[in-house]
């Protein structure tokens, strides 16, 4: 009897914290949901929680009429289309000639990986990198300095390494070719890796904003949408060059802030709970050494 | 017979390197999928190494390696000497000790109280909710704390006033010696979650019938978690743990450079950030790359030692 109460006290404190974590968690993207779908003149009243109390889709109407933020939006696209393909081919093929075990390679490579892990040049080198590559004010600054992440083909070799060796083994007898092998035989199993390392990618590419800071920041052409939210967020209220337009007579700052933080959180927001599965599995076999 | 040996030597030479080459043209798609990459991470995170050599010059952009100017040691002087540096080590320190302790204390605990929840609806429900804030990009998290930390109907003031702690709003964003408390928090709500996750996986690797052997013996929850469930994620901790010593001053800038603001610049400016003004903003290249390669160094010091005292101290190491 004395076990049972004990027990009880224990669960009311452990579904205590963990609600008042999960409340936490969710409160301010509310909040800020609300705040965005809210009247902006109301909203400087106060009192919004997690109901908007005059309905509107007016901030959203005014942020879809700024020509950079349309810009942004579609390199933003584009940059998580093309960087994860890119990101995902490379990994994936990397992987597969590590997991072989009859290649020649394998461990220098995996050493010559390994270290980028732990040793890093640091922000000016690459700087000046990139500079001399010509790639300052370029699209390609997006997605081919980051194209080879160590950490994401390790995760993708142990999974391989877990697959049936025979596999391979008969499709070799069959007289299939190494890359035919991965393409056909490897590619397919590994989807449960790949969903894994492209939701990262994917991610990654979407939320990035301090290579648009850094290489493209004079480039309206190939802004970004996190990086023209930061322009907005980071401005004062009064001095905001870019977002001044005629329409901001109608709705405050505060409120273009918030419909534009729920824009760019929308779409990650709709893709990760489906994802869950894999990503979980995906943590525990990059935890592996290498 | 010396002619003989030498001759069977060279044969055997030769058979080595044209079995070499039999072995590359056998492999030749494995050398074909991976040559690209070699060689794209020796130009993307090699030579950014080889431009550490710019710290021992005075760097001019346009110019070939050979007609640099060397001088030595003169930017580790300057940056050694500069009372900026101090206050920049200071912040970096702080901020790294303050994201250690916390950053790495509370997933574990968060992971043990999830797994102690029994209800698998709400267990899988606070699971996703606690992954979302990772997904989101610091730039947005930045907004959306200071959006709650904000004097005008900001949801912390607010409730701070309604529960009588404080009588008037506190500009939370606008006083330095807040500035370090911030960073972790945003820290600690944007990555629990995620860094619970490796726990909870290492948690569910712990076999049932200890657990069962210990219900037996009338072992009570709070025994079964001392006993059983942190034990079984002793490796796990301490493979974590060094990892984040290994990382400890490379903390990055986002945060810093995305919540930080004139007011509080004496606290959030770490060497990431002294290295982006004072080198890439203001021209000084080789000043910059002073900071970086100190930086790099460090962490990388720091990884070898803390990888050194747990393998002795408990056997567990990550190289």
């Amino acid at each position: 009897m004395r076990a049972s109460s004990a027990d009880r006290i224990f669960d009311t404190v452990v579904y205590s914290i963990v609600i008042l974590v999960t409340v936490v968690t969710l409160y301010p993207f509310l909040n800020v949901l609300a705040l965005s779908l809210n009247d902006s003149t109301d909203s400087v009243r106060g009192g919004i929680s997690i109901f908007p109390r005059q309905l509107t889709w007016q901030n959203y109407e005014i942020i879809f009429s700024y020509p950079s933020l349309l810009t942004g939006f579609k390199i933003s696209v584009l940059r998580t289309l093309v960087g994860t393909l890119l990101g995902l081919a490379s990994a994936s093929m990397l992987a597969y000639t590590l997991s072989r075990p009859d290649f020649q390679g394998r461990r220098f490579v995996s050493i010559f990986l390994a270290m980028t892990m732990y040793v890093s040049g640091g922000m000016v080198p690459i700087y000046i990198l990139i500079r001399d590559l010509g790639m300052m004010n370029s699209f390609a600054v997006y997605v081919l300095p980051g194209l080879v992440s160590a950490f994401n083909v390790f995760v993708i070799r142990s999974f391989i390494d877990g697959l049936p060796y025979a596999l391979q083994e008969s499709a070799k007898l069959d007289g299939a070719n190494d890359f035919t092998i991965f393409w056909q035989v490897i590619l397919p199993l590994s989807k449960p890796a790949l969903a894994t390392i492209a939701l990262f990618l994917a991610v990654g590419q979407w939320n990035s904003w301090f290579d648009t800071y850094l290489y493209n920041g004079s480039n309206e052409t190939l802004t970004t949408l996190q990086f023209e939210l930061m322009k907005v967020l980071q401005s004062t209220d009064s001095g905001n060059g870019d977002y001044r337009s005629t329409n901001m007579t109608q709705v405050s700052p505060e409120s273009v802030k918030m419909a534009i933080t729920i824009v760019v959180t929308v779409p990650i927001l709709v893709v990760y709970p489906f994802l869950q599965r894999y990503f979980v599995k995906g943590m525990t076999l990059g935890a592996v050494k290498t | 017979m010396n002619a003989v040996t030498a001759k069977q030597r060279n044969n055997l030479k030769q058979g080595r390197s044209s079995q070499f080459w039999r072995g590359v043209m056998r492999n030749k798609y494995l050398y074909l999928m991976s040559l690209p990459f070699v060689i794209w991470t020796f130009v993307f995170h090699y030579l950014p190494l080889w431009g550490w050599t710019m710290a021992f010059q005075r760097y001019r952009p346009n110019r070939p390696f050979w007609e640099q100017e060397w001088v030595g040691l003169d930017h580790f002087m300057t940056l050694f000497s500069d009372d900026m540096f101090y206050l920049v080590l200071r912040n970096t320190l702080a901020m790294s000790f303050m994201g250690l302790i916390a950053g790495f204390t509370i997933p574990i605990l968060f992971a043990i109280m999830v797994n102690e929840i029994r209800g698998m609806v709400f267990k899988r429900f606070a699971q996703t909710v606690s992954y979302l804030p990772h997904f989101v990009s610091w730039v947005v998290v930045a907004g959306i704390i200071s959006k709650m930390l904000s004097t005008d109907n900001g949801a912390v003031n607010e409730l701070l006033m309604w529960l009588g702690i404080i009588k008037e709003p506190v500009q939370f964003m606008a006083k330095g010696e807040w500035f370090w408390g911030i960073v972790t928090a945003a820290d600690v709500w944007k990555e629990t979650g995620w860094n619970a996750i490796i726990y909870l996986a290492a948690i569910s690797g712990i076999g049932p019938e200890l657990y069962e052997a210990a219900k037996v013996d009338g072992a009570s929850r709070l025994r079964q978690i001392w006993h059983i469930t942190l034990p079984g994620i002793r490796t796990t901790i301490i493979i974590l743990l060094i990892m984040s010593i290994g990382h400890l001053i490379s903390i990055g800038f986002e945060k810093q450079f995305l919540l930080g603001n004139n007011l509080v610049s004496d606290y959030s400016q770490v060497l990431d950030l002294y290295a982006l003004n004072y080198g890439i903003s203001m021209g000084r290249f080789s000043f910059g790359t002073a900071i970086n390669m100190f930086n790099s160094i460090v962490s990388l010091f720091l990884l070898f030692t803390a990888n050194g005292i747990f393998k002795r101290l408990t056997k567990e190491s990550i190289m």
